[in-house]
């Protein structure tokens, strides 16, 4: 075989390795304590103090039950854990799923004024699957809020 | 027999879909939508599955050294790569609808994504190589590392803080949605199983083609040459 082809073949087959070790690498240790830690909950963000104002970040938790207000495409609402409640402001249309005491995670910042920016507002599902109970139409629970109706 | 075996994985895959669109129910929450489900989870477990099959494939070639292993390997890696693609394009297609968005880098897509780029990878650098032995060597080597990240992927949703919901189980489910979804699996591995079957018989006559070429020793001059 041509010498210059095996040489080659052989950094490409050298690289191509590299390549899929250093992903291996990634995935294993790479930031373990930045990358993987998907979002902060309210707890955590509250705790970082005014450093927190205004660096992006992922928020998440649940959604308080009677704070979700929807006006002049501004929606607001409170996101909490066990000990601590953000308000969260959002020009986002929620997914249809966005309802009291659901999981969510929004991506945004911290205001100086203690309210949360969210950029991005996502549903968290849980594993649950259960068919509609009776007289319940999954249509009606599953609807848009885009018209300004309140859920 | 062959043909009643693909005629037959794909009627249960048919009747599998039947049972998934129509007869389990919808979901309180999530209406039909949810229904996705029964392409989506059977995906990812044979992506799993098939990808663990490659594991002891490239774990035999390295002990036995026969070619087989090797064939076995490669065609279940193929499989894989393409129900990880399924899986993974599906669950965008749910995640728009369910959680806002199509795309997040949470740590069970970013490691399902990286698990596709790895197999596919995989997949590459085997064309690279082509003198069989060698290729089935390296090939073998590199199929033992990338499973490292499958028990990653499974376990992702356990580990770390993520969008991706951690696995359902029959008591988190509603029991026809079960059966729908074990239904669904053992359809999908059926029609898969089938696909191997046939993708090893190719992959057998590829190499007999290709030993029966270089049988005869080529009339290369030694030395001397330029």
């Amino acid at each position: 075989m041509n010498i210059v082809a095996t040489f080659r073949r052989k950094k490409f087959l050298v690289v191509a390795i590299a390549l899929m070790a250093a992903a291996l690498a990634y995935v294993l240790w790479g930031g373990l304590e930045q990358n993987l830690v998907y979002f902060v909950t309210p707890t955590e963000l509250l705790a970082k103090g005014k450093p927190a104002v205004g660096n992006p970040v992922r928020l998440g938790g649940v959604v308080v039950p009677g704070t979700i207000q929807y006006q002049d495409n501004i929606l607001t609402f409170q996101i909490k854990d066990e000990t601590h409640i953000v308000p969260v402001v959002t020009t986002n249309t929620p997914p249809q799923m966005f309802h009291d005491d659901i999981g969510v995670v929004v991506e945004g910042s911290l205001q100086a004024d203690g309210r949360f920016n969210a950029e991005r507002l996502m549903v968290k599902h849980g594993n649950e699957y259960r068919p509609p109970q009776e007289g319940e139409m999954p249509q009606e629970i599953y609807r848009e809020l885009q018209s300004g109706t309140q859920p | 027999m062959k043909k009643i075996c693909i005629v037959g994985s794909i009627g249960f895959l048919m009747y599998a879909q039947y049972y998934g669109l129509v007869v389990a129910p919808s979901d309180r929450m999530m209406g039909d939508v949810y229904r996705i489900l029964f392409v989506h989870v059977p995906a990812a477990w044979m992506t799993m599955l098939f990808f663990f099959f490659s594991f002891i494939g490239s774990l035999l070639y390295l002990i036995r050294r026969q070619p087989r292993w090797d064939h076995l390997a490669l065609a279940t890696a193929e499989i894989g790569v393409v129900t990880n693609g399924l899986a993974l394009a599906l669950g965008s297609l749910w995640g728009k609808p369910t959680w806002g968005v199509w795309w997040t880098w949470d740590p069970r897509l970013t490691t399902t994504a990286l698990l596709f780029i790895m197999y596919g990878g995989y997949l590459m650098l085997r064309q690279l190589l082509e003198d069989p032995e060698r290729r089935a060597k390296v090939a073998a080597c590199i199929g033992l590392l990338i499973f490292l990240n499958v028990p990653i992927v499974y376990l992702s949703v356990k580990w770390w803080r993520s969008l991706h919901q951690v696995q359902s189980s029959p008591t988190t489910m509603d029991p026809a949605m079960v059966i729908a979804l074990r239904l669904n699996a053992f359809a999908l591995l059926g029609v898969l199983s089938v696909i191997l079957y046939h993708r090893l018989r190719l992959a057998r006559a590829l190499a007999e083609r290709d030993g029966a070429e270089s049988l005869p020793p080529p009339l290369v001059a030694s030395g001397g040459e330029k």
